[in-house]
């Protein structure tokens, strides 16, 4: 996942006849209350669906609302399966699968931390300024970038950090929103 | 007006008071104390003691299933939750609406691996439909009423609450029912209407069509029922049903075919084969209905009506999905059929008919009773002859009785049979029967039991001594688990690994030890009157039924197989050896 390619999905045991393994976003508003995402997690492992990646965190104080943003992959009828398995979970208000209802804005978030000094150091900020990343934190032998973009913008810039002195990484993982007027 | 104050205690009785529970399934202790103290010197909610908590919740889901109510379950903290997790996961398979409650250590102590703790809630999320841990007195109201809600809405099932004894001892202003209102759970239950116009007219259309009604039309309610019988009739069309649903079409229906499926009947599963549109009524595809996929009935056009949407297109790839409950699906369903006046291809249902009576002719559920030794099928045939007439409730064990029960038991109504289906839980039957008994004191209550399941809940005998329930245990008893026993034969060479019943207790004064009537029966000429006598006590009786131990059930589909590839006896066996992606099986 690092790397980005998406993990070879071992398809959950399907009766189907096997098809193509989609990648899709799925939103769900769900009630800020605990174990909630318990239950989501829960019912991703117990059923063997796969999590690429999910973030969850409180949108609404007032309505006491959470959204969560999971990247799962799967067979077209698992994909369904997945969401209707989210819509019978009793706190869950509603599901956006938003990467088939339409265009919509992706976004991943990394902190990247790299130690050295002199070309490697010279090198390194070049590149994250060409990538439009932020140093966030400085000392004399590490430095912290910060950079916010689709997935694969965050893949591609790490790999070319990793012979620069990388030596760690803490992403998010993706939150997405749909585009147009209305909200989910 | 000023909400009353009461403690949490107090507020639990009053809530299932209000929700309309009359009676409870529990076990005491510790971290309970306050509520079994605050039921202590009250009359309006009934505690019925059971000697384990899987018996309490089991006992529960016979009430619920028995009446069409939710069951209640009081049990403690720790080993009392943890003991319940088999009935949960039960309800929660079979979609049975039960409420129960949990004890939980003090709030202050949750966590610290305190005595009789465990994460209730993390335990029992995969095996309830929800669950909650109250922190607050504020909440529990709330959350009670809610527990019930959730319980009895769209698809019905288990919901755990557990309570801190702490809150349980609080106090607080009570809300009654009619204040709270779940914040987003409203489940659809009437249909879209294209998807209705969309149905009548491939109804209309079908040559060859079948109903497949399942445990959702019980569910659903007696208005269901009527629904399913008057849509049969209506379209003339042949019904199959799954265990779950058995008694929805009455079993002496003539357009009924019988259960279809793993151990169904030979003219069920070829009708499902080679239909053209079959129209799934609260059932969900379930593999032990289905066979090998890529053979379920492959030519035919699928509606599926069903409450919960995660049970469409997760086996079988449906045609048409309608989301809704039955009993407003159908009535809607009907009502546009009438409207448009719509009727079948009379002569290709005649056609569709001479064919099913054809496959009807093989009389798949043919056996032979003779010599000394009482066959199974036929103890169970006497059984149904000698109590269909009567106000008789049947409850079953798992395995092979279960099977036969649901082969020759035939069921005019619903809510009358009570067996574990989903999850297959042996020791399910006695302490449902339990339950059943306390909801219909006046009925014949039958636990159609294999010796082995029978073993697994025997404690709650003593329950039955106590309460006075005259519930009747009908042993099919070969000394074997007799379905592990018939799959080490058909499909592990006659290895019969750890499947003979050793020092099994003599039923007879097992039963008298507990002040209940045992029987016995070892010969076919004395079975009837056994069984008169055990319907005639007044008493909790087993009738301890020795029976021929090599039976197996047919017809059967071998795991793997299509439903063509149904065995339909013991000289069916070597036709086809079960292949490797069938053993894995199970």
């Amino acid at each position: 996942m690092r790397n980005g390619r998406a993990r070879k999905a071992k398809s959950p045991v399907s009766p189907k006849i096997e098809t193509e393994i989609e990648k899709r976003i799925i939103a769900v508003l769900v009630d800020n209350e605990p174990g909630v995402l318990a239950r989501v997690i829960g019912l991703f492992s117990g059923r063997g669906y796969n999590i690429e990646s999910l973030t969850v965190s409180e949108v609404d104080p007032d309505e006491a609302l959470s959204r969560i943003t999971v990247v799962t992959s799967g067979t077209p009828m698992i994909l369904e399966q997945i969401k209707a398995q989210l819509g019978r979970l009793v706190p869950v208000h509603s599901i956006s699968d938003l990467t088939r209802e339409g265009p919509y804005v992706e976004r991943d978030l990394a902190l990247i931390k790299l130690v050295g000094s002199g070309e490697k150091r010279v090198e390194a900020l070049r590149i994250a300024d060409i990538f439009r990343a932020r140093v966030v934190d400085a000392g004399h032998d590490h430095f912290i970038i910060e950079m916010t973009g689709r997935t694969d913008k965050l893949d591609a810039f790490i790999e070319l950090m990793r012979p620069l002195g990388l030596i760690d990484v803490s992403r998010t993982g993706v939150v997405a929103i749909a585009r147009g007027p209305e909200g989910l | 007006m000023a909400s009353e104050q009461m403690t949490g205690a107090a507020m639990v009785i009053r809530a299932l008071v209000d929700q309309g529970i009359d009676v409870i399934f529990g076990y005491p202790g510790g971290a309970v104390l306050p509520i079994y103290d605050a039921l202590f010197g009250q009359n309006e909610l009934r505690h019925i003691l059971v000697r384990h908590e899987q018996g309490a919740v089991h006992a529960a889901e016979g009430y619920a299933r028995s009446t069409g109510r939710v069951g209640a379950v009081l049990v403690t903290s720790g080993p009392g939750a943890t003991n319940a997790v088999t009935g949960l996961t039960d309800a929660l398979m079979d979609s049975i609406p039960v409420i129960c409650l949990t004890g939980q250590v003090p709030t202050h102590l949750i966590g610290n691996d305190a005595f009789q703790e465990a994460d209730t809630t993390g335990i029992t999320r995969p095996c309830t439909k929800h669950n909650y841990l109250v922190k607050s007195i504020e909440d529990l109201p709330r959350i009670l009423h809610e527990a019930v809600y959730v319980a009895t809405h769209g698809r019905p099932g288990p919901v755990v609450v557990d309570l801190p004894k702490d809150v349980l001892q609080a106090k607080g202003a009570y809300v009654t029912p009619d204040k709270v209102e779940h914040r987003s759970y409203r489940p659809q239950v009437k249909a879209e209407p294209d998807r209705l116009e969309a149905a009548v007219e491939l109804i209309a259309g079908a040559k060859r069509p079948i109903v497949y009604s399942g445990g959702g039309v019980i569910n659903s309610g007696s208005e269901a029922t009527r629904l399913l019988r008057k849509l049969v009739h209506l379209t003339g069309a042949p019904c199959t049903s799954t265990l779950m649903g058995l008694g929805a079409m009455p079993g002496s229906d003539p357009q009924f075919l019988g259960m279809l499926g793993m151990h169904g009947t030979y003219e069920a599963n070829l009708a499902m084969y080679s239909c053209d549109v079959m129209i799934n009524i609260g059932a969900r595809f379930d593999d032990r209905v289905t066979g090998r996929l890529d053979e379920f009935s492959p030519r035919s056009t699928k509606i599926h009506i069903d409450i919960d949407p995660s049970s469409i297109n997760k086996n079988v790839m449906v045609d048409l999905p309608i989301v809704g409950d039955v009993k407003h699906v159908l009535e809607d369903l009907i009502a546009l059929w009438e409207a448009r006046s719509k009727s079948l291809d009379q002569k290709a249902l005649k056609a569709w008919w001479a064919q099913i009576d054809k496959w009807r002719g093989r009389d798949c559920l043919k056996f032979e009773q003779s010599g000394k030794v009482i066959k199974p099928q036929y103890a169970i045939q006497r059984l149904y002859e000698l109590t269909k007439d009567r106000d008789t409730y049947i409850t079953t064990e798992v395995g092979q009785h279960q099977m036969w029960a649901a082969q020759f038991y035939k069921l005019e109504e619903p809510n009358r049979w009570m067996t574990s289906g989903g999850l297959g839980t042996m020791g399910y039957g006695f302490p449902a029967a339990m339950g059943v008994q306390v909801a219909h004191p006046d009925s014949l209550v039958i636990d159609i039991a294999g010796e082995s399941s029978f073993m697994m809940n025997i404690q709650e005998l003593s329950t039955i001594a106590q309460y006075d329930l005259p519930v009747k245990v009908f042993v099919v008893n070969n000394q074997w688990m007799g379905m592990v026993r018939q799959w080490q034969e058909l499909l592990h060479g006659e290895r019969y690994s750890e499947s003979y019943m050793e020092s099994l207790p003599d039923f007879v004064k097992l039963a008298e030890a507990f002040g209940a009537v045992g029987l016995r029966a070892d010969d076919p000429g004395e079975l009837d009157d056994k069984i008169m006598a055990m319907i005639d006590t007044p008493k909790p009786v087993i009738l301890d039924c020795r029976v021929e131990q090599a039976e197996n059930c047919f017809p059967m589909i071998p795991s793997g197989a299509a439903h063509y590839e149904m065995l339909l006896g013991p000289g069916d066996k070597a036709a086809k050896p079960i292949s490797e992606e069938g053993m894995v099986l199970v």
